[in-house]
């Protein structure tokens, strides 16, 4: 095992996979002299040089467009778009040709792709380099949507996104770079199919992903001295979805609290609510319950930033609402 | 032999001048033929006619090779006919069929055919350029020698993709033949009424790379207009945008009433009728008699004939493979 950050441990995947197939090449704003805007692929230009590591000009759609294209001539490119919202400059090429040409073609193309952005608020970034929009590309089917929140994922859900025949999303969540995990680098197989559960518990499920991970588990910690035994699952990819996971999770604790970065309003949150809705109803003690961001563009200030973001202190409340009380 | 048939000599080639006067008829019925289905209602959604474009097609169509990639637009089907994807799994395809080129998965405005490099119709207008500027970059990356043909029509120009995808291959120096069929109209608008700058072809300066106008209902200007722009993508030196210049005869679409242009300015364009402008050319040059014509015009009659028949006979995808070729699916 190895010792490293979330940030050191994506360009590790990345240098892997560029010193073992030819075909591997970066591509995006910044991501060679500069060294990444996150740093991620910094040093990796003087490796591979820039051909495979391709400073673009800043038009997410032609450079992701030329990404499928290149997937389709042969390549496996790696696309970075620097924040989420950026994205959106690239959305047509997302939506209407990656995650549309396999079945539009009637299967005679596919478009081998892994695309990489920073998500995620609390940089003080505001309204504008802030958002989780993810739960908006787990929407469309033809694509897969990762959301690493530990050190090993983000080693190994780059690797795995490789070996996938179609378009593959990873969302790095900004605040988890420093992040610091243990690595195996000697490992050949990397899972991207499962949830994971990340603390055994038998009170409620606190169902979480990237970002709020952290934050989740941290709020597990303080409801255990409170006597709640919370279970926290990381959902890891977004989709296809491990339903499974959640389900048997939530008939067990007959709890749920999922917390979600994103937006309430029409979101990952209320699908997975849905799912736990549709699948394991009479197994439910209380209404599900959501932590979510405050229904407002990201501001700028601390204090507000903090205010629409979900916190511990909500993840704690919401799920001793659910919980009675003993004694 | 004396100066002007020298000059005349790449006119003079009869089987080649016959075979694109046959690939031009051939579009010309095809798309007839697909009118009259619309109507039949056996082809359903948008149906986009090339009618009137068909010298642009055809003649730019000749100078890539198999090995080369073509990305194409909604208004496809003259270059799939042209690239040599046959005229029945194409009207399979409109017909919603199985045996499609797209198993009916796209219809009209997305036929592909990997086999032929036949990249796709491209529906959301500008989108095609980005696919084509990366299967030029694996190109590239992968010293081979193809290069890619990317159609678009003027529409596509007042995209921002357009001109991230002129920069983006002319600094990387891919291969890339632009090919705009400026037709006039960006469906219902006409070129004067959405750009400040109707010369298309000198949009290409600002990004560095070279162009040229052609005019599009000429298909021997149109052949070596193309061979001039291939020749020098294939040198090595970057991408290059070529603008033919033609007219649709149709509505932009079957649903379009076509209110926004003239009967006067329609029919002073079907004065200049790709087909009927080099009929005549070749009958002066001796090159084209009304017997070529009629085996020309029944060969075509029978291969529509039997793309209805097939396209009639053939078997529907099953709903059961509805979901088979979504992409992102759990691996089993």
């Amino acid at each position: 095992m190895t010792k490293m950050t979330y940030r050191e441990a994506v360009r590790a995947a990345m240098r892997k996979a560029l010193r073992e197939d030819p075909r591997v090449f970066l591509m995006g704003e910044d991501v060679g002299r500069y060294g990444g805007a996150f740093a991620v692929s910094h040093g990796l230009l003087a490796e591979f040089g820039p051909e495979r590591i391709r400073d673009a000009p800043l038009s997410e759609s032609a450079f992701f467009g030329a990404g499928i294209g290149a997937a389709l001539g042969g390549m496996r490119p790696i696309v970075e778009i620097m924040t989420i919202n950026f994205s959106m400059l690239a959305m047509d090429q997302i939506l209407n040709n990656a995650a549309t040409l396999r079945h539009m073609s009637g299967g005679q193309l596919n478009v081998p792709l892994v695309c990489r952005v920073a998500t995620g608020g609390g940089r003080q970034m505001a309204a504008q380099h802030s958002h989780s929009l993810e739960g908006w590309y787990a929407h469309i089917p033809g694509i897969k949507v990762l959301t690493p929140a530990t050190v090993p994922d983000a080693y190994g859900m780059v690797l795995a996104a490789l070996r996938e025949p179609d378009p593959v999303f990873i969302f790095e969540h900004a605040t988890l770079y420093p992040l610091e995990g243990e690595v195996d680098e000697s490992a050949e197989t990397f899972d991207i199919t499962r949830a994971a559960v990340m603390r055994p518990g038998n009170n409620v499920s606190l169902i979480t992903y990237g970002g709020t991970l952290g934050k989740a588990m941290e709020a597990a910690v303080r409801l255990a001295s409170d006597g709640v035994d919370a279970e926290v699952i990381d959902l890891r990819t977004l989709r296809p979805l491990d339903t499974q996971t959640i389900v048997n999770s939530v008939a067990k604790t007959h709890r749920a609290v999922i917390v979600d970065e994103a937006w309430r309003t029409g979101s990952f949150s209320a699908e997975i609510s849905a799912q736990i809705v549709e699948n394991v109803f009479d197994d439910l003690d209380a209404p599900v319950a959501r932590v979510c961001s405050a229904e407002a563009p990201m501001p700028y200030a601390k204090h507000l930033e903090a205010a629409t973001l979900p916190q511990v202190d909500q993840i704690v409340a919401a799920a001793q609402e659910l919980v009675p009380r003993h004694g | 032999m004396t100066a002007s048939d020298t000059s005349a000599r790449p006119l003079v080639d009869r089987e080649h001048s016959l075979f694109l006067l046959r690939e031009m008829l051939r579009i010309r019925r095809f798309e007839e033929k697909a009118a009259e289905m619309y109507s039949l209602q056996k082809i359903h959604g948008f149906l986009h006619l090339y009618i009137g474009e068909e010298a642009t097609g055809v003649g730019a169509m000749q100078v890539f090779t198999q090995q080369d990639n073509i990305v194409a637009t909604y208004r496809e089907h003259g270059q799939a006919l042209a690239r040599g994807i046959p005229a029945r799994v194409l009207m399979a395809e409109m017909f919603g069929k199985a045996t499609g080129c797209s198993h009916g998965h796209g219809g009209s405005m997305h036929f592909f055919d990997v086999s032929r490099r036949f990249y796709g119709g491209y529906a959301i207008v500008g989108g095609g350029l980005p696919v084509a500027v990366g299967l030029a970059l694996a190109d590239k990356m992968q010293n081979r020698k193809a290069i890619t043909g990317c159609y678009f029509g003027d529409g596509a120009v007042a995209e921002g993709e357009f001109h991230e995808s002129l920069n983006l291959a002319a600094l990387w120096k891919l291969p890339v033949v632009f090919l705009c069929e400026n037709n006039l109209y960006a469906m219902g608008t006409a070129l004067e009424r959405y750009q400040a700058q109707t010369d298309i072809s000198r949009k290409a300066s600002a990004y560095g790379l070279p162009s040229s106008a052609v005019d599009g209902m000429d298909i021997l200007a149109v052949e070596a207009a193309a061979k001039q722009a291939t020749d020098y993508v294939r040198g090595g030196n970057g991408p290059y945008l070529l603008e033919s210049r033609t007219y649709r005869f149709r509505a932009h679409s079957m649903a379009d009433p076509d209110l926004y242009r003239t009967k006067e300015e329609i029919e002073s364009w079907k004065k200049r009728d790709p087909i009927v402008l080099f009929e005549r050319k070749l009958r002066e040059l001796g090159l084209l008699a009304d017997s070529d014509l009629g085996r020309i015009e029944s060969g075509i009659a029978a291969e529509i004939e039997d793309a209805v028949q097939f396209a009639e006979a053939s078997p529907e995808e099953s709903i059961e493979d509805l979901l088979k070729d979504v992409g992102g699916q759990v691996a089993r």
